[in-house]
């Protein structure tokens, strides 16, 4: 036994922990936050699937039915990759349209409709109160169980503190309400919640686990020794065959309905949706959810089957071995963790419904009454926010209330399970209207509404009703014999169904009339224009989402005042008339006249729904817009127009990309060409000045000397040669640059090829008293190539080298095979080439631009044309050289066979 | 030639180099002829030429250095300049002009038209 006071201090430290974080979360810089919203706080959030029920019901029902407690997690695991799909949908839609309840969503794809929200609230309500006070249960009786020196269940104890119950139930709603109803925000997202939750998520798993090693390692031999010691029980082997009664079908039924639970219950949707940052936090989920399942899960049949063996017979509940196996052992340190694992199974579960419904409530259910009556016209000056807040404390405190009352009055008789499931049960029945909603356009209102109270009055008839026998407040006649005596409306087996047990065949009979009656009556009426727009939205949001900004949906009369007044109920005037401005300026639409644009509208619209739901936000925009209905017709040719809008939009910033990409290049190959014939002009005018003024002095000059005479000549001579040169020398540049020069290919002898282009320049070698060396590899014999062209570049290189080196150089030319690979190379050892020049030489004219290696003399175009000479042959040129030591050119050739 | 007035020519294509020299020492100049920039500002420094005629594109010292060499010392700034450019666009002219030069001819040019030009100058 442990001191309630201690217990209770423990319980306050945990609380004070969990309202430190949420605070401190909250209050945190952008940066950190950017954690706060990553995927595995997402992912743990959602973990809050597993509440007191998983964490101490589990067990009892492995105790009692063996391996059927594991359904329950199957199904979400199974269901959980179709979330990249569905809930992906979802939380699309709920992001454009700015829907914050599933109540909101419901209404919201049947035409914005109250009665929708409404009537869903209120099943939510029914659905998920019991199993709030399933969790005060959980909490209350671990926490008697804790502190009893017998640990015998007593029901009701009266400790030092009073009734435990009450006391969870009011720390739960000071938390809900400091947490989710500071302040009025148009998204409805709580960081601080979800972090708290994900970190309750993270104490429960740490507690299960704890028990799980001390049971399965420390008082057994592992997880073998366990089971073997167990089967030496009879009753506790046949715990492991699938029950005869009901089988494997019930199995697979229960595993459906969870994974539509996990999915749609009003917590899971708060936080796989409402709360979701990022959409891409999904794929995340969709294993780390199953992960945390499967840990949970690993050691509830050690402790069931170490429980049963250590309690044997039916006095103690098995749903609370994992707390009674510790303390039998009296670790006490063990029983207070697994204590506050309950505690935090509990208490996440309680804080996040509690908020889903309290918003549930303060939109679809006080919001619209205040709305409906004339209340704010005599009140103008009415504080819509904080009514907004007000009602939002008041649904907190009146959902902890009721599910007080209920656990005092009714949910003590029940085990944890099975309330847990009826709760599902009541949920799931939203789920043909959501998922209908989302992939079927002829879904409609009245199929819905129809589909949804037939369910839910099954659902009621068949579950809730029965479970009211227990308490007295029904006769058990009613169950044993049916109302009246009549047999096939037995709430058990309806129409004389005997093969299901009871939640299996509630699920069956509810959701088959759900289901039956939204497609009949859907397909046999008529929705109307606001339903079928919203139809059309829903189903193909991904085609609409990036539009919903720039598409009237609202057609009518508005003035930009009243559509300030209206934000300004919530955000305050300053924020407000900002916010209209933004709006403005981002779809460029005048804010200055006195009538509202159509988008302006639908714009204030969707800001509202995100704070009050979309029917109360509707009947709020329609109360100071003269309204017109807009046809579906309408609304498709608006939607499809803006969408062609943005796709031209798009074409056209792509076209303009692309002609200033191409005008760009233009400028730049003008410029290069400007360049190129700036450079040839300089370079004709060169040799032309020569000859001009040699012409002239020969002329003007009758009386010169032969000698002179010829010298003057020679000069016109070489220099007319000079001129010719290079006009050849571009154009043969311009035929390569264009791709017009072909090669004439033919067998080349290496050895010929080259020595005759030394003979071409041997004279010249030898004016200047140079060595020549010709060293060509014996194995290479001929190659493929033009024989005139190559010569031309080896020539090129000999008359660079003679040119380059001082008397007595040498300058050598040699031909290897290496492989594939020819390497012809001229090596002289003249002055050499600076490194930065070495790329540069092969560029046209790069001599004339660069005077200081001008000398001596050449056209400029040599090595350019080398260079594409053998780039044509597929070969490369390069140059190695260390100044002063001279230069060797490389010619690398392959061998095609 | 005493009390011949002296005229540097300094451009880098041997050729011309020799055309101009033969046309300077006829109509009766001291010629000097400069292979280069720094040749160029050595002559103008030894023997302060009544007239230099420039070449642009030299290699290390180019004519437009030269000739703002001579019009902003206080010794040679009496010297006149004549550019002697293939460079010919209105922009490389009006450049050439504002080192301070005195004229600009673009090459192929009139050796007439240079020596009267170079006459006029030195007459003056």
């Amino acid at each position: 036994m442990l001191s309630s006071w201690l217990i209770v201090l423990f319980s306050l430290i945990y609380l004070a922990l969990l309202f430190f974080i949420a605070y401190r979360v909250e209050g945190s810089k952008q940066k950190k936050r950017s954690f706060f919203q990553g995927p595995v706080v997402y992912a743990l959030s959602l973990a809050v699937f597993c509440t007191a029920w998983t964490f101490y019901g589990s067990v009892g029902k492995a105790s009692k039915e063996g391996l059927g407690f594991l359904a329950v997690y199957i199904g979400p695991t199974l269901i959980s990759p179709l979330w990249l799909f569905l809930l992906r949908k979802i939380i699309r839609i709920c992001k454009t349209q700015r829907i914050t309840t599933i109540a909101d969503f419901i209404s919201s794809r049947y035409g914005k409709n109250l009665s929708l929200a409404s009537i869903i609230t209120v099943l939510c309500f029914l659905g998920v109160i019991p199993y709030i006070s399933l969790q005060l249960k959980a909490i209350s009786d671990s926490f008697d169980l804790i502190i009893s020196p017998d640990f015998k269940m007593k029901s009701g104890s009266f400790g030092l503190i009073g009734d435990t119950g009450l006391i969870v139930a009011l720390c739960m709603a000071l938390f809900s309400i400091v947490f989710s109803t500071r302040k009025v925000e148009s998204n409805e997202q709580h960081t601080g919640m979800v972090v708290a939750v994900a970190f309750e998520s993270i104490i429960k798993l740490f507690a299960f686990l704890a028990v799980g090693v001390y049971v399965t390692w420390i008082l057994f031999d592992g997880f073998g020794d366990v089971f073997s010691r167990a089967f030496v029980f009879p009753e506790l082997r046949n715990l492991f065959v699938v029950q005869q009664q009901f089988g494997y079908s019930d199995w697979l039924w229960i595993a459906l309905l969870s994974g539509i639970a996990a999915t749609l219950l009003p917590r899971q949707f708060q936080l796989a949706v409402v709360e979701n940052t990022d959409e891409s936090h999904l794929k995340h989920a969709t294993w780390l959810f199953p992960l945390y399942l499967l840990l949970i899960n690993i050691f509830v049949l050690p402790i069931a089957l170490s429980g049963s063996m250590m309690f044997p017979g039916n006095g103690v509940n098995g749903d609370y071995f994992i707390l009674d196996i510790p303390m039998q052992m009296n670790q006490k340190a063990l029983a207070l963790l697994v204590f506050i694992g309950g505690f935090a199974a509990a208490t996440s579960m309680i804080i996040v419904d509690t908020i889903a419904l309290s918003t549930m409530f303060s939109n679809h259910i006080a919001m619209p009454v205040l709305l409906g009556s004339d209340y704010r016209i005599k009140n103008p000056l009415f504080d819509l926010s904080r009514f907004l807040l007000n009602s939002r404390r008041f649904g907190i405190l009146v959902i902890l209330g009721v599910a007080y009352a209920y656990y005092h009055y009714i949910s003590k008789y029940y085990s944890l399970v099975s309330v847990g499931l009826i709760s599902f049960v009541s949920i799931a029945q939203l789920a043909p209207a959501i998922i209908g909603g989302l992939y079927w356009k002829k879904g409609n209102k009245k199929g819905a509404l129809s589909g949804l109270i037939a369910g839910f009055a099954i659902w009621f008839y068949t579950l809730v009703l029965p479970s009211l026998v227990g308490s007295g407040i029904i006769q058990s006649d009613f169950v044993q014999y049916g109302p009246w005596g009549i047999e096939w409306l037995k709430p058990n087996q309806l129409l004389g169904f005997t093969g299901f047990s009871p939640i299996t065949h509630a699920f069956f009979f509810s959701m088959l009339f759900n289901l039956g009656l939204y497609v009949l009556v859907s397909l046999n009426t008529k929705a109307d224009d606001k339903e079928q727009n919203q139809a059309e939205i829903f189903v193909n949001i991904f085609k609409y989402e990036k539009i919903m900004d720039a598409a009237p949906v609202w057609k009518g009369q508005a003035s930009i005042p009243d559509m300030e007044s209206l934000l300004a109920n919530f955000f305050g005037e300053q924020r407000s008339r900002n916010a209209i401005r933004n709006f403005s300026i981002r779809n460029q639409i005048s804010s200055e006249q006195e009538k509202a644009d159509p988008k302006l509208v639908a714009y204030v619209e969707r800001v509202l729904s995100g704070i009050i739901g979309s029917a109360s936000a509707r009947i709020m925009v329609a109360s100071v817009v003269k309204e017109e209905e807009v046809k579906l017709a309408e609304l498709m040719d608006i939607l499809r127009e803006s969408q062609q809008l943005m796709l031209l939009n798009r074409e056209l910033k792509r076209a303009k990309s692309q002609l200033e990409l191409a005008n760009h290049r233009l400028k730049e190959m003008d410029e290069l060409k400007d360049d190129f014939l700036a450079t040839v002009t300089h370079e004709l005018r060169t040799p032309i000045t020569s000859i001009r003024a040699f012409s002239e002095i020969l002329f003007d000059n009758p009386e010169l000397e032969l000698d002179d005479r010829q010298h003057y000549l020679q000069i016109i001579n070489k220099e007319t040669e000079r001129l010719s040169r290079l006009i050849s020398q571009v154009l043969d540049l311009e035929k390569y640059d264009s791709g017009k020069q072909k090669l004439l290919l033919e067998e080349v002898y290496v050895k010929e090829l080259i020595q005759e282009s030394i003979n071409s320049i041997k004279s010249l070698a030898d004016e200047k008293k140079l060595n020549l060396l010709v060293d060509v590899d014996p194995e290479l014999l001929n190659m493929i190539l033009d024989k005139d062209k190559m010569m031309q570049v080896l020539i090129n290189l000999l008359s660079n080298a003679v040119k380059f080196t001082e008397s007595g150089g040498l300058i050598q030319v040699s031909a290897l095979r290496r492989d594939d690979q020819v390497v012809l190379s001229v090596k002289d050892t003249g002055r050499g080439i600076e490194p930065e020049y070495q790329e540069l030489i092969f560029d046209k004219f790069f001599q004339a631009r660069n005077q200081t290696i001008r000398k001596p003399k050449g056209s400029g175009l040599g090595l350019a044309i080398c260079r594409k000479i053998v780039e044509l042959h597929g070969g490369t040129i390069e140059v190695l050289s260390e100044p002063g030591k001279g230069a060797t050119f490389v010619i690398t050739l392959f061998i095609t066979d | 030639m005493n009390g011949a007035k002296k005229i540097l020519v300094a451009d880098d294509e041997p050729n011309i180099l020799l055309s101009l020299e033969f046309l300077m020492r006829k109509s009766g100049y001291e010629v000097f002829i400069a292979r280069n920039g720094s040749e160029a500002i050595d002559i103008v420094k030894k023997h302060n030429p009544a007239l230099a005629v420039l070449d642009i594109m030299m290699p290390d010292i180019d004519g437009y250095q030269i000739c703002s060499f001579i019009k902003n010392s206080d010794e040679h700034k009496a010297c006149k300049v004549i550019f002697l450019s293939a460079k010919s666009k209105d922009a490389d002219i009006q450049k050439g002009m504002e080192f301070g030069a005195d004229y600009y001819m673009t090459k192929p040019y009139s050796t007439r038209a240079l020596m009267q030009k170079v006459n006029d100058m030195l007459q003056a």
